[in-house]
């Protein structure tokens, strides 16, 4: 490919979410050469459809909050599987970033005293669990990612940051010492293939919820940057780990907030009984996601469903009023009228836990720094490499991510790798040149695609795709299942590899996008039926019938999977708090 | 069966577009437009349009739907469907990629025109700044804009002058800041919008209003800021 087209930048992030624009902001404030590819318009991306607001202890609801106890109830929310150094730097600088937002005109809701509104999420305390329900999710009505994300993207337009919108990232190049140089990617508008080179490549791709049949994830959640890092041989860590959300809406798999049940919602069965009190008996409806999605399952299996089929149950907001529903979750209000028919001031919303979250991802340290695992379990650092937002596994969620955590670790971790890219750029980085056999190598896919001929269909393949992890690796988990369901994926893995792509045209062409993504659909899929296979235990989201109870002798500990071999290792979770002794593995209870 | 007739346009393959025929099974069921055209899409992948959230709050799916501008995702067949016909065709007024893609380069550009930032160069403080809650309230109908343009492509006057008429979405936007009790930028702001175009080609016909699919009301923000030129010239 000696006469593709090349462009050249100081810092390339791929994604334009949170979190990519995070980075991207600090990084063209500091006048470095900044470039955002991403699919999609950046407002268009799947941090906008976040609704209930970012989790940060700015002490207003409670003038006497401490980020302290936001990192104890997130270190406990996680299952003890995740990174109390990461976890401590969030729950720290979280009100910092958040003070940053508000200055740049995010329009967060208020109290009287005219300080940013706040509202109770699950698995929030006071006094490190013993002190009660805290209220400490930020909020912008329930649509905060809505109001984040435009402000993030206003502020990268006074920054003047290169976008290159409606771009597609096919594969990473590498150089011949392995460090990551840039991407190839396609502009979709003209079919136009480029080299992006870059002297750090940021991987802000979100999540790939659309891995599932069911999910609340935006159609384009299709987990490329997992994917390409899979492709370039790299590790990704704890992707086993998947989050239901308790309540996306019946039949539609659109999200309903958490900050329901926060402003004082519940859930009922067929027989309109309460059930969240039987099963977490201190905080009920606000327990960790993970519990609550797994009664919702329980409620149903034992035959106590809502509905002609009993297969979902119902959230109960009517008896707050029309005016706290008007004033405090209008888009919800919207949507249950929308999809589920439903007019939450006079009726249920009928919901049933959904695909949502992806707590795994590529392995970084805090620094936004890709890491991979070298032959001695010693973690090494991937030399240009950079992720951050939901396609990282930094890893403040663990197990299981608490409600609001997600905005706070877009912010807080695209900001510390623009700042640590910030920090490097001006000492310079010195990475060789790709050669032409290493872009090549990044166009194996592209060039495959384009030569296919006699495949299937795409959207055929993809729904059997998502059919299978659907029925083999959703909430409850059984080994004689999974590797059932890894079985359906190694047949898969062929003929999604000999897709056909008959239109080969250039403008505009999103059949092509659409081959590309389901590619990668697949590799989040295979890598995470390996992990959740492979982790006997369970903790957090990853709840098995066949091993109950958490295992910490064996599995207090990151899973790592190769996709070179598709094995799956072990990484030490990192105990190491700057300010106070390691929180230490409890029962977990609410 | 439900017969669907959509705008197709192949800049590769196509001398002229041309609207094609389908049907589509919806199995009776009141499903939305996106739906429809995502069936298309697994018949015919050559159909090419934009979608994401499929939840009506990123705006990409902004289309015309039998004459009238909406998003297709929260689009109901029931409201959408005529004589068990619905035509799509892509938003009118800017230039058409390919299919239901249109180029929305100028309509973006009046977006950027307006400093869709807040200004505000006095010392942060350590923490927020304050807002009170009926300060807060003056942003409710305007910071929830989606970007989606289906008000801006409905409108004559944008037709006309895509380069010049801020449009009612970017004027929308340009109210959302001037209305902000925390931005310092008021005079900056109705200096760059005082010419004889980029608000007052506005004529108050309400195509806007009609269209949005987030029910916000871009001619009242335009009259707004009309009061606001007409006060600081005075």
């Amino acid at each position: 490919m000696a006469n593709m087209k090349t462009m050249s930048f100081d810092a390339v992030i791929v994604g334009g979410g949170g979190s990519g624009m995070r980075a991207a902001l600090q990084l063209a404030q500091s006048g470095y050469k900044t470039a955002v590819i991403t699919k999609v318009f950046p407002t268009r991306s799947h941090t906008v459809s976040a609704q209930g607001g970012i989790t940060c202890a700015i002490a207003s609801d409670d003038p006497d909050d401490q980020w302290q106890w936001h990192m104890y109830d997130t270190i406990k929310g996680s299952d003890y599987i995740g990174d109390q150094e990461a976890i401590e730097y969030m729950c720290q600088t979280g009100p910092e970033a958040i003070f940053e937002l508000e200055h740049m005109g995010l329009p967060f809701s208020r109290t009287e005293e005219g300080r940013i509104y706040q509202r109770p999420f699950g698995g929030q305390s006071k006094d490190f669990g013993k002190g009660g329900q805290a209220a400490r999710t930020c909020a912008a009505a329930d649509r905060t990612g809505h109001a984040l994300l435009h402000t993030l993207y206003q502020g990268n337009l006074k920054s003047e940051t290169t976008f290159l919108n409606e771009w597609y990232a096919v594969d990473i190049v590498k150089n011949e010492d392995g460090a990551v140089v840039g991407v190839v990617a396609i502009n979709i508008e003209n079919g136009e293939t480029v080299y992006v080179k870059s002297k750090a490549t940021v991987f802000a791709t979100g999540g790939a919820g659309r891995i599932y049949a069911s999910t609340t994830n935006a159609h384009i959640c299709t987990g490329d940057g997992i994917g390409m890092a899979l492709r370039a041989g790299f590790p990704v860590q704890d992707i086993e780990m998947w989050q239901f959300h308790p309540t996306g809406i019946h039949g539609a798999g659109t999200l309903v907030t958490e900050g329901c049940r926060g402003e004082g919602g519940y859930l009922v069965n067929k027989d309109g009984e309460r059930f969240m009190e039987r099963y977490a008996p201190n905080v009920k409806d606000l327990a960790g996601r993970d519990v609550v999605a797994r009664s919702m399952v329980l409620e149903i299996l034992e035959g106590r469903g809502c509905g002609p089929d009993g297969d979902h149950v119902y959230l109960k907001l009517d008896h707050l009023g029309e005016e706290t529903l008007n004033a405090k979750l209008p888009g919800i209000l919207e949507l249950s009228r929308t999809f589920a028919h439903a007019d939450p001031i006079k009726e249920p919303i009928p919901v049933v836990p959904t695909c949502h979250y992806m707590m795994g991802g590529i392995p970084t340290n805090v620094d936004g720094q890709a890491l991979t695992i070298d032959e001695d379990g010693n973690d090494t650092v991937i030399e240009g490499f950079y992720a951050c937002g939901e396609a990282a596994c930094v890893s403040v969620h663990g197990a299981n991510r608490l409600g609001g955590n997600s905005l706070l670790d877009l912010v807080v971790f695209g900001r510390a790798s623009g700042k640590f890219i910030e920090k490097q750029l001006r000492e310079g980085i010195n990475l060789k040149e790709a050669r032409e056999e290493d872009i090549d190598a990044a166009m194996v896919l592209l060039n495959r695609v384009n030569d296919s001929s006699d495949g299937e269909n795409a959207s055929v393949l993809r729904a059997e795709l998502q059919t299978i992890m659907q029925n083999y690796f959703g909430v409850f988990r059984r080994g004689d299942y999974m590797q059932e369901g890894i079985k359906k994926l190694a047949e898969l893995r062929p003929r999604i590899e000999n897709v056909a792509l008959e239109d080969k045209s250039n403008a505009f062409n999103t059949a092509r996008i659409e081959v590309l993504e389901l590619h990668n659909l697949f590799e989040v899929a295979e890598a995470t039926a390996i992990a959740a296979e492979g982790r006997t235990e369970s903790r957090g989201a990853h709840a098995r019938e066949d091993f109950q109870d958490r295992d910490d002798e064996n599995w207090l500990c990151h899973s790592v999977y190769f996709p070179a071999e598709k094995t799956i290792g072990k990484r030490p979770v990192n105990f190491t708090l700057k300010t106070r002794e390691a929180f230490a593995p409890q029962i977990r209870t609410y | 069966m439900l017969n669907v007739s959509i705008y197709r346009y192949n800049p590769e393959a196509d001398a002229e577009p041309y609207m094609q025929d389908f049907q589509v099974d919806t199995q009776g069921k009141d499903i939305m437009v996106l739906d429809v055209l995502e069936k298309l899409k697994a018949q015919d992948a050559t159909l090419s349009f934009r979608r994401s959230c499929r939840e009506g709050v990123c705006g990409s799916d902004g289309v015309n739907i039998s004459g009238k501008n909406g998003l297709a995702c929260i689009t109901p067949l029931s409201e959408a469907v005529k004589g068990n016909k619905l035509v799509i065709r892509p938003l009118p007024g800017l230039p058409v990629i390919r299919d239901l893609v249109i180029d929305m380069t100028q309509f973006y550009a009046q977006y950027e025109k307006i400093q869709p930032y807040l200004i505000n160069n006095t010392p942060a403080p350590a923490i927020e700044r304050l807002q009170t809650q009926e300060e807060r309230a003056k942003l409710d109908g305007l910071y929830e804009c989606i970007l989606c343009a289906c008000c801006s492509t409905a409108c004559p006057s944008f037709w006309w002058n895509p380069e010049k008429f801020i449009g009612p979405s970017g004027l929308l936007q340009a109210y959302r800041f001037l209305a902000d009790s925390r931005d310092t930028g008021t005079e900056e702001r109705l200096a760059n919008l005082d010419d004889p175009f980029s608000v007052f080609r506005c004529h108050g016909i309400m195509n806007c209003v009609q269209v949005c699919p987030k029910g916000l009301n871009p001619t009242k923000a335009i009259g707004h800021i009309r009061n606001m030129l007409i006060r600081s010239a005075t």
